[in-house]
Formats: structure tokens, C-alpha cells, sequence
């Protein structure tokens, strides 16, 4: 009974007491909300610990991605009457930088877990069995275009020169010093294209000539252009911008 | 001792607090990276402040959305499956009528919301609360079919192909946005209900 009275009592004094603790609440909460969004403006991500967790999170996105792509699944094609003009120039230089590679002295070069390492000149790549495909080619930016490409099968390619198809990637170095790599299950996917044109013609040096790998299931950075040599692997190479933070796998 | 209870009710469950607040933190990071990630490209002809932006850079800001993106669907799971099977989406969402939303708004517009009784939303809450959870099944699904236009082209076909999925990504996050702008508003103007997402009780008006 006592004890039910002094509560009684408590209550009734409470009012005052609970709009104080609320404000007081409300005022910490809202600091620390205000906190959180100056963390967002600055440079979080230059912490060591977040930067950590942030690249754990990217290697786990390469591990779901690998889980969710299909070999069997085909990039949509579209007609010729959707290809956009002009097709966008996109690398880390200028357009007015491009790598100009001579095609007459060109060999492909061929490294790794590869049976077969003759390198390629062009006149016997062009020789081989050409597809085409009109695809869409999404940057990492968040911009898309779409183009057509012509080239042999990379799968077929890689089949001719008795690569290691169990390895886990392929990586490629580029005229450009530009450098990437991708999982051996993309390179063997149907619409992967070892491409000498673009919209029937001769590649540009813009677009990549001699060659550009075409990886309609990967986004425009996971393209390389200017290929000098590829090589198989099981080391993980990385690639320009992977190293720097885009994630690796970069699945459409 | 029933006199002592009789002056608090539970408002919010447990579950409700901690995937409201973890939702919170989520869809800040997700809304100042994805900020970042717009200023990549921008889809139309202005750009996000980099101060507001979170990441530094685009891949700074691509890592920051595709970790935080596992954390609210996660978070997203547990919500909903907890609301469907508690019953609480229905106790607390429903019934909502676009007559008791309309009336409800234009009394908040008039300043004269009745907000007695915290443990009972009025239709204009409902209507804003419901919104939020069909702004996040839209994001999640248009943000699919960006991130997966040929894994989960299906998806990507729904919103009308890639480029239109950016778009309806765009806008869906200025929605939701507008409608948390608005929640926190209202949470200043009527600052008790504040510690009740956090303690889960309220003092009851008599």
C-alpha cells in the first residue's frame, strides 16, 4: 500500500520531469543525427577500419555476383535502328590521348596457363569465324550506349589456343597501360567477343583498335581496348580502376 | 501499481525500434552515396552538392551503396516479415481511406492534428508510413534492374528497359526523401513522440 502511494505520488510529479528528460532526449538524438551527417560529408571512407569493411563488402559483392551469373543467360540485342550516334569515347585520358598502335607489327601475345602461346597477327585473327552482336554497354558512371561490335567467339578463341578453361581468370594487358582481368566463366559466355570492328568498320583507335574485348554482362570498364597479350591464371591480377577501388567482378 | 502502469503505453515493439533506427542509418548512407554515384552522371541538368555526398569519389561511393544495401535488406526482411506475421502492419497500418487521408492532411495543414493518443496513427501517418515501404520495394526493384540489367533482365523489362529504371530509381529516392523530410518535421513539431521510438512508451493523456 505504501509502496503504491509514494508511486501515486511519483507519477504525479512526473510531467515536468518527463518533458525534461524528453527534451534532453531530443537534443542528444539530434546531435548525434547532425554527427552522422557531417561524418557523411567528410571523408569517412579515408578511415582505415571503414575502408576495410568496405572492401570486405566489395569481395563479398564479387562472390554474389559470381553466384548470380548464369552462363546461359544473353544480354538483350537490340536492332540496328536503336544504336546510338555518336557512340561515346570513354577511357581515363582524353580523346585526343588515344594510343595508336601500328597494325602492321602487331602481334597478339599470348601468356599463362595457355597450350598453344604463337602469338596473333591481325590479318590471321581476322580470318577466323566472325559474329556480331548489338548490345548495350553500361558505364560504371551510370550511362549507357549501345553498339555493335564484330569479332570471333572468345570461348571458340580460347578453345583454339588450348587455354586452361579451370583456371580463374584472364587478364589482359593493354597499348594504353590500361590493365584488367575477369572470371573464366564470363570469358566463356556466349556474347564474350574478341572484337576487331565497330559498326562494321575497321575499330578506331578511339574504340580500342586493334582489338576490344566485349563483355555485354560486364560494365564498360571490364571492356579492355588496345589489347597486347592476355594471359590465364589462377593468381588474381586486378586491373586499373579494380585496384583503386571499382569492384572487381562489375556484373551487368 | 496498475495506477503506475495505466500512466505509460507500449507503442512501439522492440523490433520496430531497432529496424526503424538501423533503417534509418541505412537509408542515409544509401541516399548520400547514391548522391555520389548520380553526380557520376547526372540524369538531369543539375548536380548533388559533394558536401551532402558521401564516398569521395564514385567508387568510394559505389562501395558505401552496395555494402549498405545488404544491410536494408536485411533489415527490410526482418520488418516485413515481423509486420505481416505480428499482425502489426495491420493493427497499425490499417484501414486507410483516401477520405480519412485527405481530412487528415488538411487538419495537419491547419495545425490541428489530433495526436493524443500516440499508440493509434492517424490516416495521414498511415498513409506516410505505407508510402515509405512502397518507396522501398520500388528502389529495391528499380535498383536491381540497374545494378542487373542482364542477370534480372526481367525486372529491368518491367520498369520499361535500363535508362527508364535510372529514372524511376531517381525519383523513387526524391519520394522517399520528401516523406522522411516530412516525418522529421513532424517529429519537431511534435517532440514526444520522439522518445517513443526509442523507449517504446508513452505517457498516456488522460
Amino acid at each position: 500500500m505504501k509502496k503504491r502511494t509514494m508511486e501515486t505520488s511519483l507519477a504525479g510529479h512526473s510531467p515536468k520531469l518527463i518533458r525534461s528528460i524528453e527534451r534532453r532526449l531530443f537534443l542528444k538524438q539530434g546531435l548525434s543525427l547532425g554527427a552522422l551527417a557531417l561524418l557523411a560529408g567528410c571523408d569517412l571512407t579515408d578511415d582505415e577500419s571503414v575502408q576495410k569493411l568496405l572492401t570486405g563488402m566489395s569481395r563479398w559483392n564479387d562472390g554474389a555476383q559470381a553466384w548470380l551469373f548464369n552462363p546461359n543467360k544473353l544480354a538483350p540485342e537490340f536492332p540496328e535502328s536503336a544504336i546510338t550516334k555518336p557512340f561515346p569515347f570513354n577511357a581515363f585520358y582524353s580523346v585526343d590521348e588515344v594510343t595508336l598502335v601500328d597494325g602492321k607489327d602487331y602481334k597478339l601475345e599470348l601468356e599463362g596457363l595457355i597450350r598453344d602461346k604463337k602469338p596473333w597477327t591481325l590479318p590471321e585473327l581476322y580470318a577466323l569465324p566472325q559474329t556480331s552482336q548489338i548490345t548495350r554497354h553500361i558505364c560504371v558512371e551510370g550511362w549507357s550506349a549501345i553498339g555493335k561490335w564484330s569479332g570471333v567467339r572468345f570461348s571458340d578463341f580460347l578453345a583454339r589456343v588450348g587455354a586452361d578453361t579451370s583456371a580463374k581468370y584472364i587478364g589482359f594487358k593493354c597499348a594504353d597501360d590500361y590493365y584488367t582481368s575477369i572470371d573464366m566463366a564470363t570469358a566463356l559466355h556466349p556474347q564474350t567477343l574478341l572484337t576487331f570492328r565497330f559498326a562494321d568498320q575497321i575499330l578506331p583507335p578511339k574504340y580500342g583498335f586493334p582489338m576490344k574485348l566485349r563483355i555485354p554482362t560486364k560494365l564498360g570498364f571490364k571492356n579492355p581496348k588496345h589489347i597486347m597479350s592476355m594471359f590465364v591464371t589462377n593468381e588474381y591480377p586486378g586491373g586499373y580502376w579494380e585496384d583503386q577501388g571499382y569492384n572487381w567482378f562489375s556484373g551487368s | 501499481m496498475e495506477a503506475a502502469q495505466a500512466q505509460w503505453v507500449k507503442i512501439h515493439p522492440l523490433i520496430v525500434r531497432i529496424t526503424h533506427w538501423i533503417n534509418a542509418f541505412g537509408i542515409l548512407i544509401m541516399v548520400a552515396s547514391g548522391w555520389r554515384i548520380y553526380n557520376a552522371s547526372p540524369l538531369f541538368p543539375f548536380r548533388i552538392p559533394n558536401e551532402l555526398t558521401l564516398g569521395g569519389w564514385l567508387a568510394g561511393a559505389l562501395q558505401w551503396h552496395f555494402a549498405a544495401m545488404w544491410l536494408l535488406v536485411i533489415n527490410g526482411i526482418v520488418y516485413v516479415t515481423y509486420g505481416v506475421v505480428s499482425g502489426h502492419f495491420r493493427r497499425k497500418l490499417l484501414p486507410i481511406t483516401p477520405r480519412a487521408v485527405f481530412h487528415d492532411v488538411q487538419e495537419a495543414l491547419r495545425g490541428r492534428l489530433a495526436h493524443e493518443d500516440l499508440s493509434v496513427y492517424n490516416a495521414a501517418q498511415r498513409a506516410a508510413y505505407l508510402a515509405i515501404i512502397v518507396c522501398a520495394v520500388v528502389l529495391v526493384f528499380s535498383g536491381l534492374a540497374i545494378w542487373k540489367p542482364v542477370q534480372l533482365q526481367e525486372i529491368t523489362a518491367i520498369f520499361g528497359g535500363y535508362e527508364s529504371a535510372r529514372v524511376v530509381h531517381f525519383l523513387t529516392m526524391a519520394l522517399l526523401v520528401l516523406i522522411v523530410v516530412v516525418h522529421v518535421v513532424m517529429v519537431i513539431l511534435v517532440p514526444r513522440t520522439f522518445p517513443t521510438m526509442i523507449t517504446g512508451r508513452a505517457r498516456r493523456a488522460s
